[in-house]
């Protein structure tokens, strides 16, 4: 008896090592069917932003220092970069947040049918050019443009006002190129919301808008949060339509780390830069994930 | 799901939330909307409706051999990203969906990477990392700098497409004495061939509408349309591009409602 059991305990523990040796063999095989992925974005990506962020540590005679990050808080030029480029990500953030919101509820409140096609109009613009749409606004809000040919032709305004290539031309431009990337992941949260929670909420007798504030709210802010956190990161990053809107007098985060290694090839400047860029994009993700959770960050990929 | 959350809240009480969507899905789309005719104006001055009719904004656009360059350049470029992106992705996405892939959510995170990493940052790098091995303006750099643009897209359709598939029919034909290649290629990819070729089509439209990286690492024989676009329009509005942008929406129309049509079919 105890023979055989042993030559049984045994036998499973071969069996389990084999099974492990599988398991092992298995997980290489899959690792390896990663592996052209994971070389390009390792060689594209991670080497280069690697390589960046240690130039970002050596001043102009090849000496290791902070005056690349000194820079950003002693000359007033890269002040006034961020400021520009935070008053922007907040106002289209904000701007997006006033339509987006209404929108996105409604879209959830329709039925399926005429939802979907109310999304094309969403996904359409999003899966557009962003220079399309840029080169749109630029023809729509300059000083003959559409709105000032029509809004003079109404006799509403005398002079044209002044549209395109300023502030006001980025942040209409922004605001049409960042709103889908809040309608569409809180579009998303908001389907997935049980109506089930409102119709007990209503049969208990709250009114709509306090159905609304005390329980849809609420519920679909993990959404709303993640959107936010996608169009603000964008924002702050964003380089086409400011350098084309912005006539040369707004300056942004993205356009200034364009000038400063292309231009002047300052690449220890522009590599601090974008390694504080990045350092602000991984932290708000971050702060995303902790109070909202995994789920909510994972409506990135909504792109 | 909820086809009709049968509440007690009338139509009538929501006109204004209908009235004010409308206006932003009008906004949204309003751009295109205008674009499109007014690349078929007759004259210089780009009018909404066009006084007269003319499609000599196209005839600039495909007579001019820059122009016809830059776009060749962009649609090579994004076909040859799609013949690489999407077995790469498939590939990635594969491995992903088993449970037997260690450091999975490692793996994911890096694949995602280009999706999260400031575009403007991917650009610069790019272009620091080409000078050095010269890649920069050439064909072999810029179809690998857009196949990491778009190898999370297609892994991210491809896994949303596993994900409504059951594996073990696979390991079913493995089991039967399929090999591993004949079993994945014969059984797993007809289930999951509308989700793939999604995932390809939006790698194909990720090359074609890319800019910042473009921005960075085309230039000379290999200029794209975009990097033309975008520096035609530092410079002044030229009415040619009206007539481009309209083939390009032209294009992303085409290509989205193939996606759609093929996500509705998987």
């Amino acid at each position: 008896m105890t023979t055989l059991a042993d030559t049984e305990g045994h036998l499973r523990g071969a069996n389990a090592d084999v099974l492990k040796a599988d398991a092992r063999r298995e997980s290489l095989a899959l690792l390896a069917l990663c592996s052209p992925g994971l070389l390009l974005v390792g060689v594209i990506i991670v080497l280069p932003i690697g390589w960046l962020f240690w130039l970002s540590f050596f001043d102009e005679n090849g000496m290791l220092s902070g005056s690349n990050y000194a820079r950003f808080v002693e000359q007033s030029s890269y002040i006034r970069t961020f400021v520009t480029t935070f008053k922007v990500a907040f106002t289209v953030t904000g701007l997006c947040v006033l339509l987006g919101y209404p929108l996105a509820y409604m879209l959830s409140q329709l039925r399926q049918r005429i939802a979907s096609v109310c999304l094309i109009f969403v996904i359409l613009p999003f899966w557009t050019s962003v220079l399309v749409r840029t080169y749109a606004w630029l023809v729509i809000l300059q000083r003959k443009g559409l709105v000032n040919t029509w809004l003079m032709n109404l006799g509403v305004i005398d002079q044209p006002l002044s549209l395109a290539n300023n502030f006001t031309g980025v942040i209409i431009g922004m605001t049409h190129i960042m709103l889908p990337f809040l309608v569409l992941p809180l579009y998303a949260s908001m389907k997935a919301i049980d109506s089930d929670y409102l119709r007990a909420g209503m049969n208990l007798g709250a009114s709509p808008s306090a159905t609304f504030r005390q329980i849809f709210f609420p519920l679909s802010l993990p959404g709303l949060a993640s959107g936010v956190v996608i169009v603000f990161v964008l924002c702050l990053g964003f380089f086409v339509t400011p350098a084309l809107m912005g006539g040369g007098k707004v300056i942004m985060w993205a356009m200034r780390m364009e000038q400063t290694t292309s231009l002047y090839s300052n690449w220890g400047a522009g590599s601090a830069l974008g390694v504080i860029l990045l350092a602000v994009t991984l932290g708000l993700l971050a702060l995303l994930q902790r109070l909202f959770g995994a789920r909510a960050t994972g409506v990135w990929s909504a792109r | 799901m909820n086809e009709d959350l049968g509440l007690p809240i009338s139509h009538w009480r929501r006109l204004w939330l209908y009235a004010f969507g409308g206006l932003v899905l009008l906004f949204l789309i309003a751009p295109s909307l205008i674009i499109v005719p007014m690349s078929f104006s007759g004259s210089t001055l780009l009018q909404f409706p066009p006084q007269e009719w003319s499609l000599r904004w196209y005839e600039a656009y495909f007579q001019s051999v820059e122009w016809r360059d830059a776009t060749i350049v962009s649609l090579k470029a994004a076909i040859l990203t799609t013949i690489v992106a999407t077995p790469i992705g498939v590939a990635a996405a594969y491995a992903l969906n088993s449970r037997m892939l260690r450091m999975s959510g490692f793996i994911n995170a890096l694949m995602t990477a280009s999706l999260i990493v400031p575009v403007i940052l991917v650009g610069i790098g790019t272009f620091f990392i080409y000078a050095r091995v010269g890649l920069n303006n050439t064909m072999t750099g810029l179809v690998l700098a857009h196949t990491v643009q778009a190898l999370p897209l297609v892994m991210l359709t491809v896994l949303s497409g596993f994900r409504s598939y059951d594996m073990n029919q696979e390991r079913v034909a493995r089991s039967l004495g399929a090999g591993r290649f004949a079993a994945f290629w014969q059984v797993t990819v007809p289930q999951i061939r509308f989700s793939i070729v999604s995932g390809a089509l939006f790698a194909f439209i990720t090359s074609f509408d890319e800019v910042v990286v473009s921005f960075f690492i085309s230039g000379g024989e290999v200029t794209t349309l975009t990097r033309r676009m975008f520096n035609a329009l530092r410079d002044q509005i030229d009415p040619t591009i009206a007539a481009i942008s309209t083939c390009l929406i032209v294009l992303s129309v085409v290509l989205l409602s193939m996606a759609q049509l093929f996500g509705r079919r998987r």
